[in-house]
């Protein structure tokens, strides 16, 4: 397979209208001779797959929830972006491709990008006429509101719970090609390989995890839309049962994993309070359009926070950044809060907290609207604190929320692996180093409603399909691989819970991997994942057995991918000599303490080919031509 | 440092759908207050996995309360004791030292159990592809602007669609009946102008599909809205109603 982008030529804004009318298509009595199976039922691959059903192609579409519903979309909060200036306050696809691009810290492919910012006005189009209850204007027009990264306000929201409401919208579409017989759902299964025939990908063995059986099922081809990798960290705002196995195993397979370092930390999470914790919350970033985030000037300070006043307080955000404030991009406003508590000025018990203060809107607009726009967050924090934000400021600190690596893909969504896609997080396209707020649903939807419908027909209509069964000696061969894995997980019978070995990995990898890198604490932590995989591989203790549900096995099985996984992403903070958007090695910083991009060296995706456990895996380099924006340093000040 | 608490937790132990169930008792010793009820469980099950003993099977996954995958009958009320709370939200220090806490999956004739506190709830999916979308083809939407809704309807379309189909209403109702469930969805679709034209044959659909699956009918009980994580009114039961009978009477669909 050539390593090529495969981006159609041509002006910028003409690239993916001239790609769509010179694509050759596959005609409808065609289509229901093609078997599509999509993995996961987040934003991406409810709406592919509900928009392949109605294109005519049979879907098997596979989740590891009770119900496809509950995927992790749905814990979205704050909003999607689309270009659509319904407020004339001068957005355009220009400016939100623009604004993309530069929150990425110039480490994005520009066509997918003006792709993206292209696509987003018909998403909205789209969700309104599925019925999403976005919000709305007296008039009874859609409303906005603003997000980091950005000057204008294109960010459309259903109360605090828009990607509830978006995930809502695309699993009904999908349950309407259920009822038309063109999708079947295969719920609480998890993928453990792809099944590679001649070099493509015609189909996957799933584990059920009621009965944990292995199952086998054949495609022309497999997306993925498995989501993000964050739960490596142990403690993140991703769901419980995210995992990066179905990816990682392609990898194996041979599908190029890009920029895996690039990981989010977002700003405004719940602190964390006690090691018993599982996970964090997020308090959304829409929170920062009317939220001032502040410590007190005198770290020794230890005054209620509503007793400091404005004198003694230091807006450190407004400060550090005059022009955007309190709405820097995530990546920023995350450092700056680490560097204010690593001074010793954070606050809360851990004094690894800082205030999120919305008294100032609250007096200006009135406890009503403010409740009206961020009720439903004001009471979650209340539930899990036991401390309304309407009396006392928030504290919040930063968390790992969400990955702009993934599996490498092409212009057409297509990995390394003939027939193999990947689409949402749980590819690297369009985000670079940073992704802005409310960019990921737009991500999802565009890539699931208005991008993989094309390109794959696109690939159905130019190859050759042989006959595969899912009795074919392949299948039954990787079915065999899977059951002994599994076999050798539970027969270890050692001494340590799965939970402890995650949490180990996740406090390394926070700690060496995290905010901030260092070369020598990278090389540390690559030891000490190699330690803590060898003490698992003898130590660890799953009760149970294999043909029953068995929520510890399962989560064996994923930690124990986290455990290999773990070596990309130091490998490749590693490589990458400069800091750019989330990626923030120590070593190259400008004197404010920003991150400095080598734009010589360094303007290319990274694309990791394994080689094998315990083998370094061979680096492929897609440059980044940059032929419609001018890199400039990223400031936000 | 944080308040911890013991508490006496007899929990439901059924390793499937054939076999029969029983409580057992379990020691949670210093608790702390400020975890939630599930991370309460991820340590009475670390400490069972320490003794080599099968963890309690319990779904979740956000911990934020929007998903709905988790929840059980926590002493005798779904989600537990406080009002428009997830299990995963309630926090333990809504508890007293040396507390009994009966712990049981959402029991319904239509959710049979997988494992524990585990149940299956596709019959909801069900009810949705029997007509809970409004059909519409990606690519095929007029300008999201031209189709105006007053704010005050999409507000209460709002209200109702914020359901989590966790099945708390269901779990709790005498009858163990659906229609806070279908009446929030029905109502959701209702009250926008994109939903009126398939109106009549998704409330039909819909209602026709809840009682194939052994859903019973509502009694009045309130008892789901009084357990609803999301607050739901009832009010949308009464919407589900008149959409029935309007339906029922006027429409060619039936």
């Amino acid at each position: 397979m050539p390593f090529t982008s495969n981006i159609p030529s041509g002006p910028l804004e003409q690239k993916w209208t001239r790609y769509i009318s010179e694509i050759k298509l596959v005609s409808p009595a065609n289509k229901r001779k093609f078997q599509v199976i999509v993995v996961g039922t987040g934003l991406a691959g409810a709406s592919a797959s509900a928009t392949l059903g109605e294109l005519g192609y049979n879907v098997k579409t596979f989740c590891i929830q009770d119900s496809p519903r509950r995927a992790h979309s749905i814990a979205a909060q704050g909003g999607i972006n689309a270009a659509k200036n319904y407020q004339g306050d001068g957005d355009s696809i220009w400016r939100l491709f623009y604004d993309t691009i530069k929150g990425g810290d110039f480490r994005a492919r520009e066509a997918n990008v003006y792709r993206l910012a292209e696509l987003s006005v018909k998403i909205i189009d789209h969700c309104v006429a599925q019925g999403v209850p976005f919000a709305r204007e007296y008039g009874g027009l859609l409303a906005n509101r603003s997000f980091g990264g950005a000057l204008v306000s294109r960010t459309f929201y259903a109360r605090g719970q828009t990607g509830q409401q978006l995930l809502l919208g695309a699993y009904s579409s999908m349950l309407r090609q259920v009822r038309a017989g063109k999708v079947k759902l295969f719920p609480r299964r998890e993928i453990l390989d792809i099944v590679i025939i001649d070099g493509a990908a015609r189909g996957v063995i799933a584990r059920n995890l009621v009965t944990g059986e292995l199952e086998a099922h054949s495609a022309h081809a497999v997306i993925l839309a498995t989501g993000g990798y964050g739960n490596i960290y142990f403690l993140s705002t991703n769901g419980m049962n995210s995992n990066v196995s179905a990816a990682f195993r392609a990898y194996k397979r041979g599908a190029y994993f890009a920029n895996p370092c690039f990981v989010q930390i977002h700003p405004t999470c719940i602190p964390v309070s006690g090691h018993y914790q599982s996970k964090l919350t997020l308090m959304s970033e829409s929170l920062r359009n009317d939220g001032r985030v502040w410590v007190p000037k005198d770290p020794k300070d230890k005054r209620a926070p509503q007793d400091i006043p404005e004198r003694d307080r230091d807006y450190f955000l407004e400060r550090l950044y005059p022009s955007y404030g309190n709405l820097v991009p995530r990546d920023v406003a995350s450092r700056a809060t680490k560097l204010i508590c690593d001074q010793g000025r954070g606050v809360g018990p851990t004094g690894y907290a800082v205030y999120l203060d919305l008294s100032d809107a609250i007096k200006r607009d009135g406890k009503e609207v403010i409740e009206k726009k961020y009720g439903n967050l004001f009471e979650m924090y209340e539930k899990i604190t036991g401390v309304s934000p309407y009396e006392s400021p928030m504290m919040i600190y930063p968390a790992v929320h969400y990955v702009m690596g993934g599996l490498w893909v092409d212009y057409n969504l297509m990995t390394t692996i003939d027939g193999l896609f990947a689409l949402g997080e749980a590819n690297f396209s369009d985000h670079g180093a940073n992704r802005l707020g409310a960019s990921a649903l737009m991500q999802g939807l565009a890539d699931g409603y208005f991008v993989i419908p094309y390109t794959l027909g696109q690939y159905f209509a130019s190859h050759f399909f042989p006959e595969v069964t899912e009795s074919q000696k392949p299948f039954e061969d990787a079915k065999k691989q899977v059951s002994e894995f599994i076999q050798r997980l539970i027969s270890i019978r050692g001494k340590r819970t799965v939970s402890d070995f995650h949490k180990n990995l996740g406090s390394i990898m926070w700690e060496y991997a995290g905010m901030e890198r260092n070369d020598q604490g990278l090389q540390k932590a690559r030891e000490m994942i190699k330690n803590l995989r060898e003490e698992f591989w003898q130590d660890l203790f799953i009760p149970g057995s294999v043909s029953e549900f068995n929520q510890t096995l399962s989560k064996a099985i994923r930690v124990s991918d986290y455990l290999e996984f773990a070596d990309l992403i130091v490998e490749d903070a590693l490589n990458r000599r400069e800091s750019c958007g989330c990626h923030f090695n120590v070593a190259f910083q400008t004197p404010e303490h920003e991150p400095k991009r080598d734009d010589e060296n360094c303007a290319y995706v990274a694309a990791w080919e394994y080689q094998g456990i315990d083998k370094p895996p061979i680096l492929h380099k897609e440059p980044l031509l940059f032929e419609n924006v001018k890199l400039g340093i990223r400031s936000y000040k | 440092m944080s308040r911890t608490i013991n508490l006496t937790l007899k929990v439901w132990r059924q390793p499937d759908y054939r076999s029969q169930g029983r409580f057992e008792t379990i020691e949670a010793k210093d608790i702390n207050v400020d975890m939630s009820f599930l991370e309460m469980l991820d340590v009475v099950n670390e400490n069972l996995q320490l003794q080599g003993k099968d963890p309690i099977a319990f779904d979740h996954d956000c911990r934020e309360g929007i998903c709905g995958m988790c929840g059980a009958v926590v002493n005798g009320r779904a989600h537990g004791p406080l009002k428009g709370t997830t299990l995963c939200q309630l926090h333990m220090r809504h508890f007293r030292d040396g507390d009994l806490v009966v712990i049981e999956p959402f029991r319904s004739k239509a959710f049979p159990v997988i494992k524990d506190l585990v149940v299956d709830r596709s019959a909801f999916d069900e009810i949705i592809i029997a007509g809970g979308y409004i059909s519409v083809n990606a690519g095929s939407a007029p300008e999201a602007n031209s189709i105006p809704v007053p704010p005050q309807n999409a507000d209460l379309a709002m209200d109702a669609a914020q359901c989590i189909g966790c099945g708390a209403c269901v779990a709790q109702c005498p009858n163990g009946s659906a229609m806070l469930f279908v009446g929030a969805k029905v109502s959701h679709l209702a009250l926008l102008p994109q939903g009126r034209p398939e109106a009549a044959r998704r409330v039909l659909g819909m209602t026709k599909r809840m009682k194939e699956l052994g859903f019973g009918n509502c009694g009045n009980e309130r008892e789901c809205e009084a357990v609803c994580p999301k607050q739901i009114s009832i009010s949308h039961i009464a919407r589900l109603n008149r959409e029935f009978f309007k339906a029922s009477f006027i429409s060619r669909e039936v």
